[in-house]
């Protein structure tokens, strides 16, 4: 009977997620007027693609030395950084821009260098700094992925190219370019999609004829010129971009796993001299790439910390709460999806999936084609901007919790169903203590993505509804960096914190 | 009177038949090869595993519906008998009440069977601070506070050694005296069935058989069993 329950709200829950899709995208196609891309859009169709090419590419091709560096070097706080490279992840997109700004921008330390040798600066704006913050975000995960891939290469293989007298080439050539030829499409492949739906880089590096991606020129049509129509065109292109992505992803077979495993015996080998000089150069080049621009925002931030604008507090209590809103939605209705897969059935698993082939702001667009005839726009920001945060969320929670619901099912359904525990008992005494651990992970990276997101309350929000992440924006539009850096360095740390304190509490009452 | 009515139950790679009855407070031994599905019998009178036809009965009513919690046994399993998140008193108050409500006279009864079990003190452990034996014993001991009239042993002593085997099949006989349970318990070896059950269940080609008096059986087994006792 329990069981019945369970089934019933899961498909429940799983027909109201394909409407939260579906529905947007009815609007979108009722909101067409014939079909034809203006020069505009399709200039940032090409622009879309192609920044995502690069800033795969660049991402991968800079990740392998450095994930070769990490599978053959032992070194105090490795361990460390192989975890900090997982932190992109959670960081606000608009502080890392803010960073990289201090950074790589006008007045930054790289072109106050460039200039003090004499040489002429850079300019951060444009394709190269879309392609930068892409790169910054998503070389880490390159390297976690692929570092992943040297570490499956079983210890035995490299002794036996050892005994065999191999030279680093030869061992490059039968053993290492074989794993790398297997893993790095997929890697690829991964971040490309990732880039397709990139906004808020798009919004403050990007912009002008030249570097505009789709999902900003949906923002600029409905933002600026209001054209209903234009958008509508815009969010379709972009969701037949990630549908199309996303299904070729899942037929290539992705490599499984972020995590990398901590110092096993027998890696690659780790030969001597010029090499041994190029990882450590290559790991200091990589560790500074990633800790600069942080450096620079909390060194930028912390003096304002004290004499922050009221306007900031109170953006911040609004994204704390769209952040534990969504948070709690997206882990309801992943727990539920993952109890109910773990009884072997396969349509929670796909239902939790479908937000992947939406974007923040496709999604925003035919909500707002919707609800903009009856409501005001802004009074429905937050809301909104919760559903959202929460749906698109969803696929990660669900993937964190769906293995361990199906081993709690494995090993105490039995026992459970035996005992007669059901309903809230079976929840409180059962579920929830045993899942806690990845349900405190998962509650920590739902909150973090919400809390630092800047997508769809863009569309929404009016002078009175910015988010944190938003206001932050605004402030640098305003030219106000430094309440910008301040306002950024409070952000960054209540996503850590929400982070650091979901997954503690999951650690905390996962005993035995 | 525990009745298979026309058991019948198929799945992917075999089928399982049973036909047959025990009366109330029999003890029966269910032996067989590896695979011939003694554990599938448990399960399909435990209700774990739905017949496709036939039915379950215990003293004329019909159980073959009933979701496991609610039918007039329990199930000790092979393994995952206790939750290691919970302490030992929680997981025999689980016996008593599944939402864990339970009183003062409730904590009595459970102080009790721990220490009728040999377990006097340990009801604030966790299982992992307990060996395999205790754990056993801890199993037992929410059998004896759920005090239902069945007992559905699924080789729960297979992972101890000889002696504590021993111990605790003499904990079991001495539970089911006391409370005049039916027993079924799945064994693999011969002589435990000797001790502790006069019936024994034959599974072996798809039936499980009527059961047997144990001695006459073993004398005199037929020639599957002949070949599985080697």
């Amino acid at each position: 009977m329990a069981d019945r329950a369970l089934s019933l709200t899961a498909a429940g829950l799983a027909v109201g997620i394909g409407l939260l899709l579906l529905a947007p995208l009815a609007a979108l196609g009722l909101g067409l007027q014939g079909f034809s891309l203006a020069p505009a859009e399709l200039a940032a169709l090409r622009f879309t693609l192609w920044q995502a090419v690069l800033s795969a590419g660049l991402s991968v091709a800079l990740a392998i030395p450095v994930a070769r560096a990490l599978a053959r070097r032992r070194f105090r706080g490795r361990d460390l950084l192989i975890s900090t490279l997982g932190a992109p992840f959670i960081l606000p997109v608009i502080v890392a821009v803010l960073g990289l700004l201090a950074v790589f921008g006008r007045a930054g330390w790289v072109n106050q260098t460039l200039t003090g040798l004499g040489l002429s600066p850079v300019s951060i704006y444009g394709l190269q700094g879309v392609v930068l913050a892409h790169v910054f975000f998503n070389m880490p995960l390159a390297v976690r992925m692929i570092l992943h891939g040297w570490q499956a290469i079983p210890a035995e293989r490299f002794r036996l190219a050892a005994s065999l007298g191999f030279s680093p080439a030869d061992t490059m050539r039968h053993i290492e370019r074989p794993m790398l030829r297997a893993v790095l499409p997929g890697v690829a492949l991964v971040i490309f999609v990732i880039c397709l739906t990139s906004f808020a880089v798009a919004l403050t590096l990007g912009g002008g004829p030249k570097a505009t991606t789709v999902e900003l020129a949906i923002y600029q049509a409905l933002r600026f010129d209001f054209d209903l129509a234009g958008a509508a065109r815009l969010a379709l292109v972009q969701f037949a971009l990630c549908t199309a992505a996303y299904a070729v992803a899942t037929r290539l077979a992705l490599p499984t796993g972020f995590g990398a495993g901590q110092g096993r015996a027998g890696g690659p080998p780790a030969p001597k001299g010029w090499p041994l000089r190029l990882d450590v150069l290559v790991i200091i080049f990589a560790a500074m790439f990633l800790a600069l621009p942080i450096l620079a925002v909390v060194l930028d931030g912390l003096p304002g910390m004290l004499d922050l604008p009221p306007q900031v507090w109170q953006a911040a209590a609004r994204s704390l709460i769209i952040a534990l809103a969504s948070t709690a939605i997206s882990l309801g209705v992943a727990l539920t999806l993952a109890l109910a897969a773990a009884r072997g059935r396969n349509w929670p698993g796909f239902a939790a999936s479908l937000p992947l082939a939406a974007s923040s702001l496709v999604l925003g667009t035919g909500l707002f084609l919707i609800l903009q005839p009856y409501f005001r726009p802004a009074s429905l920001a937050l809301p909104v901007t919760m559903a959202i945060n929460a749906a698109l969320s969803l696929p990660f929670a669900f993937r964190i919790l769906a293995p361990e619901a199906r081993s709690l099912f494995d090993d105490y359904n039995r026992l459970t169903s035996s005992l007669g525990i059901t309903g809230f008992a079976r929840l409180r005494f059962v579920v929830l203590p045993r899942l806690s651990r990845p349900l405190g992970f998962a509650a920590g990276l739902v909150a973090a993505l919400s809390m630092g997101d800047l997508g769809v309350i863009a569309l929404f929000a009016g002078e009175g509804e910015a988010t944190l992440p938003l206001l932050v924006q605004r402030l640098m539009g305003a030219y106000r960096i430094q309440t910008a850096a301040s306002a950024a360095l409070l952000l960054v740390s209540l996503s850590f914190a929400l982070f650091w304190g979901f997954d503690q509490w999951g650690r905390r009452h996962a005993s035995a | 009177m525990l009745q298979l009515d026309r058991v019948q139950a198929r799945f992917d790679d075999f089928t399982l038949a049973a036909d047959w009855q025990v009366p109330k407070g029999a003890r029966v031994a269910v032996i067989g090869p590896s695979g011939a599905g003694k554990s599938t019998l448990l399960s399909l009178i435990g209700g774990f595993l739905m017949p496709d036809q036939g039915r379950v009965l215990w003293q004329g009513r019909d159980l073959t519906r009933e979701d496991p919690g609610a039918r007039p046994m329990t199930t000790l399993f092979q393994d995952q008998n206790l939750f290691p998140h919970l302490t030992i008193a929680q997981n025999l108050g689980l016996g008593i009440s599944p939402s864990l409500r339970l009183t003062a006279a409730d904590y009595d009864r459970i102080e009790a069977a721990l220490a009728h079990t040999g377990l006097a003190g340990f009801g604030t452990r966790k299982p992992a601070q307990l060996s395999g034996g205790q754990q056993s014993r801890a199993a037992l001991a929410r059998a004896l506070l759920r005090d239902k009239p069945i007992l559905l042993l699924d080789e729960p002593f297979a992972a101890l050694g000889p002696a504590l085997k021993r111990e605790m099949l003499g904990l079991v006989t001495l539970l089911a005296d006391e409370t005049g349970a039916t027993v079924l318990m799945v064994t693999h070896d011969p002589a435990e069935a000797r001790t502790f059950a006069p019936l024994t269940c034959l599974v072996e080609g798809g039936i499980a058989h009527a059961p047997q008096a144990t001695a006459a059986l073993l004398d005199n087994p037929p020639p599957a069993l002949a070949d599985y006792l080697g």
